[in-house]
């Protein structure tokens, strides 16, 4: 510890680095020093890396202030903002302010760098901007209050990218301008670049790559338009470059200090001269020279030690680069370009537009690129920090941390998996471990986490990793705010997966595991029943329903119950039935010793309480007394339940009980996304309570009154009237219609009135009422899958199962032996 | 050790399984893959669900029941649930499936 008080530091640049110096020091040496702050800008210590969401409104510039005025007079710093230093005089050991001298002991210099400028002719005119501080950035923002404005980035770097995006944002009509043949290439690959640059596009930005500027041309001053040298002219409002840094070198060179690219500094970040320290982007350690923040805190963190006069070692770490662009979600890490000695493996989905890819050299990973899916990013960063061997894990590697070792339970068992030491936050140098005794201490939010550990507070990109340390943490008591994956396989939502099948026209659960990027591998009891379905409903001629990837009441065709022995429950059409019928039953029921005979409430009898052996023959006995399965256990259509109409009743307008009968022999056997109920009633008193089912039709004198979307389960809905027609094809086609396209809609387990709420009964009636084509069509569609699925499985499981439902072997008489 | 040959493993879909009778009685096999089998108690320590009827994915089954979810390799309950299903020695041989039947017969099982 520095003993003495009083000694006088004096620090040249309010910027990111010493910002964090100052704090550290303050921290491990409060009473070393009085401290004088020069700063350029007018203002004090700000996150420079917030300024694209300023620019783009996410933000305002209040909101990245990093240090008030509250703070510098807490610690006694003297503020000189809007001063620029101009000279450093080593030998009377002061530094030269615009506005006077102040003599130092100590020195820091945090200059940063300056924008590099092209030196193209017209570079000076008016309108010709860097990106780099406040005052630029609220040129920018300026200019989106203007109509009609144009803007030419020039550079398609993280910078360039980030502005173009902002202007785009603030309604400006942007051109970007990159020389190179592709974006970012500095930490992309050609691929990545070419997803970005889709994902910019898409946006609304016109990328120009392979692009040379030759001149800036101006009028009366300003700047109009930038021309390139195949002659393409752009105009332009505005015209910011964004090509490169070069260090802040003149005051330590012109003070004589040994400069390279940057101020040299040793491992203590001490220059040529003793008293005289440095870090940030203005200096150069070992050769290198600085661009992104993480390293610059940990030279904070040297530089404060040392001036307390502690023993600190700065190391040079692989950084690791995002875009903060929302929407574009890339990753780059390490070296990736090719060689001979190298070994890349790269995955690709194409329809979600991801693209990863891991560059290895003697079996350590040293390169990453990723692109649309970054959640494996620092799990990747770490392996390539670390320098660890990766062959044991060679073939899964690509699939990231929770593919390792097979089945991965949960979407945070990556992060669960992270060890202590794993960093979360690039910028401020923040481990898994640090975050979890911030938790431990009592945070129990994100800005507690941010409070306390500075994780995810600067440039904000590992904000979902956090979240998920501190949903891996607190369990239950943290809720994750993203979308709700299908399960732990896949981060994809079902509304993504459905689309993807579609799209991508996946044909297998194989196709959808591989093409999607399942984790696990071949799915869970969660997600296999719903990929199931969805591949049956929407390639119904070329998929093959799977039974292994079905609940077993589906699999076995009857409810399992609490002791393990099955109910079977024959169809009844339309509630109607035949003393044969009843005969056969009463029949099975003694026959197979059935202990529980009982009327549903779905108009049919439950035969409860038969054993998995006898299933077969008790369906083929039913099956030859001309029943079928009744499907009380399936995802698929159930009953349709009626009243007796003009059969007998003396209200009765219309034939429901025939109705009924007709939808039912149309409707069965078909699979839906949750169970699907009917039922018609012959006139408005509703005897078959249609009034409460997914489709529910009334009789009345002019025709059919088919409503839809109703429930009498866990919640009781009535039905909403999806149209009124005059016959009874029209009511059978439409009710088709309606449960094709519920079918092909929605959410796995998502019953009929939970998916119209999502899609709106509005939706619904123009497909299937207003648009007569779009109704027919789903009705072919319904009619080409009940081809296949219009079929009794209790026959079919009598002639192709019935083996499996006997035990494979008894080895108790082979025991006895 | 006295192997006994069952079946043959086309008799079990993929990912499926079937039952054995015997003296400790019924053991599940499950087949996880083209040419892996293992076997386990079929009982869920739960509540007793037949475990060969739940579904079977990577190298678990999914208690129809209750969902519980059991390592076939090591027989332990998966995630929060605590509970232990019998493992038993089992291996394929030229398309068959061989089982340890000193395990399975009464007079050793504990
Ligand atoms: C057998 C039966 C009860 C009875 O003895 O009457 C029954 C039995 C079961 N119902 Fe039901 N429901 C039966 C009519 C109903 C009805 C009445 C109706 O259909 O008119 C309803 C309310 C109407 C509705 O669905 O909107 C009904 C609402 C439910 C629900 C809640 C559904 C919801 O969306 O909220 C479930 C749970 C589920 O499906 O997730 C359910 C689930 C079950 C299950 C499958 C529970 C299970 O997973 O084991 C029961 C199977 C018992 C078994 O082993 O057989 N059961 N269940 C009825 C069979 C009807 C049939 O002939 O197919
Ligand atoms: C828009 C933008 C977005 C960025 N995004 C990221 C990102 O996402 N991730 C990342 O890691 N990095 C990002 N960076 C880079 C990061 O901001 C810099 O690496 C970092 O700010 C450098 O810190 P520094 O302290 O060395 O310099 P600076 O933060 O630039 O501070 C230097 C200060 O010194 C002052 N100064 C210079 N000369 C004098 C003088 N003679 N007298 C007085 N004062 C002087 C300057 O006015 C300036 O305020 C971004 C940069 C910009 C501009
Ligand atoms: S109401 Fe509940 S207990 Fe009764 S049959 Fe339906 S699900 Fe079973
Ligand atoms: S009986 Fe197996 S989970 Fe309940």
């Amino acid at each position: 510890m520095v003993k003495d008080m009083g000694l006088k530091l004096v620090v040249i640049g309010a910027g990111m680095a010493s910002g964090r110096a100052l704090e550290q020091l303050f921290e491990t040496a409060p009473d070393a020093y009085d401290v004088t702050l020069f700063n350029a800008e007018p203002r004090g210590n700000y996150n420079r890396l917030m300024l694209s969401p300023v620019l783009s409104g996410e933000k305002t510039y209040e909101e990245i202030v990093t240090h008030d005025d509250a703070w510098y007079e807490e610690n006694n710093v003297t503020c000189r903002f809007g001063e620029k230093v101009l000279k450093i005089d080593r030998a009377r050991k002061v530094v030269v302010g615009e506005n006077g001298e102040v003599p130092y002991d100590k020195l820091v210099l945090g200059m940063g760098s300056n924008p590099f400028m092209i030196p193209l002719p017209g570079h000076d005119l008016e309108g010709v901007i860097a990106y780099r501080d406040l005052e630029d950035t609220n040129r920018m923002i300026d200019l989106g209050a203007k109509p009609g404005a144009k803007a030419v980035v020039i550079g398609g770097g993280l910078l360039g990218l980030e502005a173009a995006a902002g202007l785009k944002m603030r309604g400006v009509d942007v051109t970007v301008v990159h020389i190179m043949g592709h974006l970012m290439e500095r930490q992309l690959d050609e691929a990545a670049g070419y997803l970005l640059r889709k994902a910019l596009v898409d946006r609304g930005i016109t990328v120009m790559c392979s692009a040379n500027s030759k001149e800036i041309v101006g009028e009366d001053g300003h700047v109009k338009a930038l021309k390139l040298d195949d002659g393409t002219e752009l105009p332009c409002d505005l015209l910011v470059m964004a090509v490169g840094i070069r260090p802040s070198i003149a005051l330590g060179q012109d003070a004589g200090l040994a400069v390279g690219r940057g101020i040299h500094v040793d491992d203590q970040m001490v220059t040529s001269d003793a008293d005289i320290l440095a870090l940030g982007e203005c200096v150069e350690h070992d050769g290198a020279v600085f661009g992104l923040v993480a390293p610059l805190y940990d030279q904070a963190k040297v530089i404060a030690k040392t001036l307390a006069g502690e023993e600190a070692k700065f190391v040079n770490k692989e950084v690791s680069t995002k875009l903060k662009v929302t929407g574009c979600d890339l990753f780059s890490a390490g070296d990736f370009a090719d060689g001979d000695d190298r070994e890349d493996i790269v995955f690709r989905d194409p329809s979600r537009g991801v693209y990863k890819r891991l560059v290895l050299k003697d079996n350590v990973v040293i390169g990453a690129v990723m692109y649309g899916d970054t959640a494996d990013g620092n799990w990747f960063y770490n392996l390539i920090k670390d320098g660890e061997d990766v062959s044991e894990m060679r073939e899964t590697l690509i699939f990231g941390p929770a593919f390792q070792g097979g089945a991965a339970a949960d979407p945070l068992a990556a992060v669960a998996a992270l060890p202590a030491d794993a960093e979360i936050c690039g910028c401020n140098g923040v481990c898994k471990g640090q975050i979890v005794s911030a938790i431990e201490g009592g945070a129990t939010t994100l800005d507690d986490v941010r409070a306390q550990t500075k994780a995810s507070g600067s440039c904000g990109t590992c904000t979902g990793l956090v979240e998920q340390v501190l949903a891996v943490t607190l369990g239950d008591d943290f809720v994750l705010p993203t979308s709700k994956s299908v399960c732990g396989c896949t981060d994809l939502t079902h509304e993504d997966v459905r689309r993807l099948i579609k799209s991508q026209e996946l044909k297998s659960q194989p196709a959808v595991w591989q093409e999607l990027g399942w984790n696990t591998p071949n799915g869970c009891h969660v997600c296999r029943p719903a990929i199931n379905f969805y591949l049956l409903a929407d390639w119904p001629l070329e998929y093959k329903d799977d039974p292994q990837s079905r609940f077993v009441n589906e699999r076995n065709h009857a409810n399992i119950q609490k002791d393990g022995t099955f109910s079977v429950v024959p169809r009844m059409w339309g509630g109607i039935t035949t003393p044969d019928e009843l005969r056969a039953i009463a029949d099975a029921a003694d026959k197979y010793n059935v202990p529980t005979v009982k009327v549903t409430g779905g108009q049919r009898i439950d035969l409860l309480g038969v054993k998995k052996e006898d299933l077969p023959s008790m369906w083929y006995d039913l099956n030859q007394a001309g029943m079928v399965s009744g499907h009380a256990y399936s995802k698929g259509l159930r009953t349709v339940k009626t009243c007796v109409g003009t059969d007998h009743c003396r209200f009765g307008t219309q034939d429901s009980t025939g109705l009924g009968i007709k939808l039912e022999k149309m409707l069965w056997g078909s699979w839906t996304p949750h169970k699907v109920k009917l039922a018609v009633s012959g006139c408005p008193r509703n005897c078959a309570e249609a009034t409460c089912k997914d489709v529910g039709i009334i009789c009345v004198d002019s025709g059919y009154e088919v409503s839809v979307a109703g429930a009498a389960g866990m919640d009781v809905k009535e039905t909403e009237l999806l149209a009124k027609v005059a016959t009874e094809e029209e009511a059978i086609e439409l009710t088709a219609a309606f449960i094709q396209i519920y079918r092909e809609n929605a959410k796995y387990l998502d019953r009929g009135y939970k998916w119209v709420a999502k899609v709106g009964l509005d939706w619904v009636k123009e497909q299937v009422v207003d648009d007569l084509e779009q109704r027919k069509a789903l009705f072919e569609r319904f009619e080409l899958s009940q081809s296949i699925y219009r079929n009794d499985p209790w026959a079919e499981h009598v002639s192709e199962k019935a083996d499996s439902y006997q035990p494979l072997a008894n080895l108790t008489l082979e025991a006895a032996e | 050790m006295s192997w006994i040959d069952v079946g043959s493993i086309d008799q079990i879909p993929v990912r499926g399984a079937r039952i054995l009778k015997t003296a400790v009685g019924c053991v599940a096999l499950f087949r996880t893959s083209e040419a892996e089998v293992f076997a386990t108690s079929d009982r869920c320590p739960h509540k007793g669900g037949p475990l060969s009827d739940g579904i079977v994915h990577g190298k678990s089954v999914t208690c129809p029941l209750h969902n519980w979810v059991f390592s076939l390799e090591t027989g332990e309950a998966q995630g929060a649930d605590e509970g232990q299903i019998a493992t038993y020695p089992v291996r394929v041989e030229n398309g068959r499936i061989i089982i340890d039947g000193t395990q399975l017969a009464k007079r050793t099982a504990a």
